[in-house]
């Protein structure tokens, strides 16, 4: 009886409808805010924030974007990798073509480039499903990355053909350039991940929530209540384009410094976002938390295990980790399909009736 | 045609028959060679419980299916509130105000009851996408009046009890019952029912006919529904139209229809020339 649902009434549908209706959930959820915006910040260092922090944090933003579109909205994506790099462009250019304008505009601007173009690339969807969408928006990945290279506007004509950020900063704070401290970083990616989460959930909630899960549940029923299917794909792909596209904006400025599009924004990362997104839960804000969590934490796990506790060599180690966390993904996939959060839903229906389990 | 086209007629049990609401001219729909609906002209008045009824593959689904914009017929017109109909798509036929259920289930497996139904509310739902990011104002006020609409939907079909249950577990009896909540939820003018009852013990159909009756009586709806059992349907409906082979062989009152000639042999399976 940890976690009880039981004199928790709704008085008002307003109240029925809340993110968290229950109050044990409600007060667990302002901990973890507190936590992380009132001590985090304090104590955090550059090996937390480079290895572990900064990463899990971006890494959420974009998979609760491809969750939108896959999870919500049913439409299968392979572009995640090229929509961030799009995200990242963006804001590059805009960084550099106007210096004086704060990066609190800039990354959202990068993010609305992206949905454009997302949505561009979401128009095959209107005809074709499934596998079929998924070789198309495969297609668009590595269209974007040749796009990016070949095209030496993007990268400013730099002579490595790299781009790299330059030192900006919000009110004072340094927040991108190699001086930027471990808590601002960290500060920033947490501002908009919590907004994105925010309005992830209001999204999934209301209306156009509903609209993008009757198209994934079926999209014959969702016409006949009047769902129009153009708009409503269109919608949660440009929704999904504008959190992936802030996503590979920060991934760029604050956390990498410098980046080379095939190298960061290849198809490993539209394969390792989908992972966390089929990996937290289909369908869950909760879920894109928590599979981008898993996926960032396993590999720096592993490596302590490997590397520090067994002294094995860097370089097995390595390669054992590609073998270790691709297998549990699998045996993930097999065990729960539907993610990290409905372990969790389990857990607290079990958790509810402890411990008199009938 | 019979003395009760063109509608304004008064009920044996006292209801008021308003004027013709959906006429159909002259339909004929193919499947490259079959041909499933030749050449059918019927009317729907305001008001009306109107049966749709005729042996398997006589064409009674692809005739809802042609006025809920699945398929646009190669001849004939559509007309609703005395005006032609251009070729729609089903979402913009159900903005006009009709509604309907499937002959198989077509509910969101994924979502809850309580969603399902919601979903019913969309076309009223009018919010944009900036008041939903921010749920304030317009988008939360607008979830709560639905949501009380919804409400009083869920209690009128009895299914309070498992609004916030995922679809995918309810038993099949209880699936036509939320389908027929979310049509409902629309506040259709007109509301298409491909066989409401199919796979139903006893029970369950009385409870179905009742809500059907109701439907109509309390809310004004006017229904079209496609039923195999004649009982139900004689019970139920103020005209009936009989369909075979693609064709039209009967249109009237189930008395008059019961006595139909063609209408028998048809069901009596006697043989086509
Ligand atoms: N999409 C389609 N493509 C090809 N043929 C079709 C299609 N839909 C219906 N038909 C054919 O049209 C005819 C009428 O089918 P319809 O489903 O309208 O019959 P029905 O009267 O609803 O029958 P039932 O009582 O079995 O539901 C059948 O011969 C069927 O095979
Ligand atoms: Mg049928």
């Amino acid at each position: 009886m940890f976690y009880r649902e039981s004199g928790d009434f709704s008085t008002t549908y307003a109240e029925d409808n809340q993110t968290f209706p229950i109050k044990f959930d409600r007060y667990r959820y302002y901990a973890v805010l507190a936590v992380a915006f009132l001590v985090i910040p304090f104590i955090i260092n550059d090996y937390w924030a480079n290895a572990v922090f900064v990463p899990f944090l971006i890494y959420a933003i974009a998979a609760i974007g491809l969750n939108i579109l896959t999870g919500y909205c049913g439409q299968v994506s392979l572009g995640t990798g090229g929509f961030m790099a799009v995200g990242a462009y963006a804001v590059y250019k805009l960084m550099t073509a106007f210096p004086e304008v704060s990066m609190l505009v800039h990354v959202p601007l990068a993010g609305l480039i992206t949905a454009g173009v997302v949505t561009l690339f979401g128009l095959p969807s209107l005809r074709i499903k499934g596998f079929y969408l998924a070789v198309a928006t495969l297609a668009a990945q590595f269209f974007l990355v040749w796009l990016f290279n070949k095209v030496p506007w993007f990268y400013n004509y730099s002579a490595s053909g790299q781009i790299s950020a330059p030192e900006r900063d919000v009110i004072g704070i340094i927040i991108t350039g190699p001086n930027t401290e471990a808590w601002a970083k960290y500060m920033i990616c947490l501002i908009f991940v919590t907004l994105a989460a925010l309005i992830a959930r209001n999204l999934t909630r209301g209306s156009v929530g509903r609209k993008w899960m009757a198209i994934r549940d079926m999209d014959i029923a969702a016409e006949i209540i009047g769902v129009n299917p153009m708009m409503a794909k269109l919608t949660a792909f440009a929704v999904s384009g504008f959190f992936i596209g802030i996503a590979g904006a920060l991934f760029f400025s604050v956390y990498l410094g410098a980046a080379e599009v095939g190298e960061s924004f290849g198809i490993d990362k539209s394969f390792l976002v989908l992972f966390m997104v089929i990996i937290g839960g289909l369908g869950s804000i909760f879920g894109s938390f928590a599979g981008a969590a898993f996926m960032v934490l396993l590999p720096v796990f592993l490596k302590n295990v490997f590397v520090g506790l067994l002294g094995w060599p860097t370089d097995l180690a390595a390669h054992l980790q590609f073998i270790v966390s691709g297998g549990l993904i699998i045996v993930f996939l097999i065990l729960e399909p539907h993610g990290l959060a409905q372990l969790w839903r389990l857990a607290k229906e079990k958790l509810r009736l402890w411990p008199f389990p009938h | 045609m019979n003395a009760l086209t063109g509608g304004n007629y008064t009920t044996a049990d006292g209801r008021k028959i308003g004027n013709t609401m959906m006429e159909m001219k002259n339909i004929t729909l193919r499947f490259g060679g079959v041909v499933a609906i030749k050449d059918i002209s019927f009317d729907i008045n305001e008001g009306e419980i109107r049966a749709i009824i005729g042996p398997n593959g006589a064409g009674k689904s692809s005739m809802l299916n042609v006025i809920s914009g699945f398929y646009n017929p190669q001849e004939g017109e559509v007309w609703f509130h005395g005006k032609k109909r251009p070729p729609m798509r089903p979402y913009q036929v159900a903005r006009q105000g009709i509604a309907r259920t499937f002959q198989n289930i077509a509910l969101f497996e994924g979502m809850s009851v309580l969603d399902n139904v919601m979903t019913g509310r969309l076309t009223h739902m009018k919010a944009g996408m900036l008041s939903q990011m921010i749920w304030k104002g317009k988008a939360e006020a607008e979830e709560t009046a639905n949501r009380e609409i919804v409400e009083k939907i869920i209690d009128f079909l009895e299914i309070q009890a498992i609004r916030k249950t995922p679809v995918g577990r309810l038993p099949y009896g209880l699936k036509k019952r939320v389908e027929l909540a979310r049509a409902l939820a629309a506040e259709p003018k007109l509301l298409l029912l491909d066989e409401p009852m199919a796979g139903m013990n006893v029970e369950e159909k009385e409870d179905m006919s009742r809500f059907i009756l109701s439907m109509n009586d309390e809310f004004g709806t006017t229904i079209a529904l496609i039923e195999h059992d004649m009982g139900v349907v004689m019970d139920l409906s103020d005209r009936v139209v009989v369909m075979d082979y693609g064709k039209k062989i009967g249109d009237g009152t189930p008395d008059d229809v019961r006595n139909n000639q063609e209408v028998i042999d048809a069901y009596l399976g006697v043989a086509h020339d």
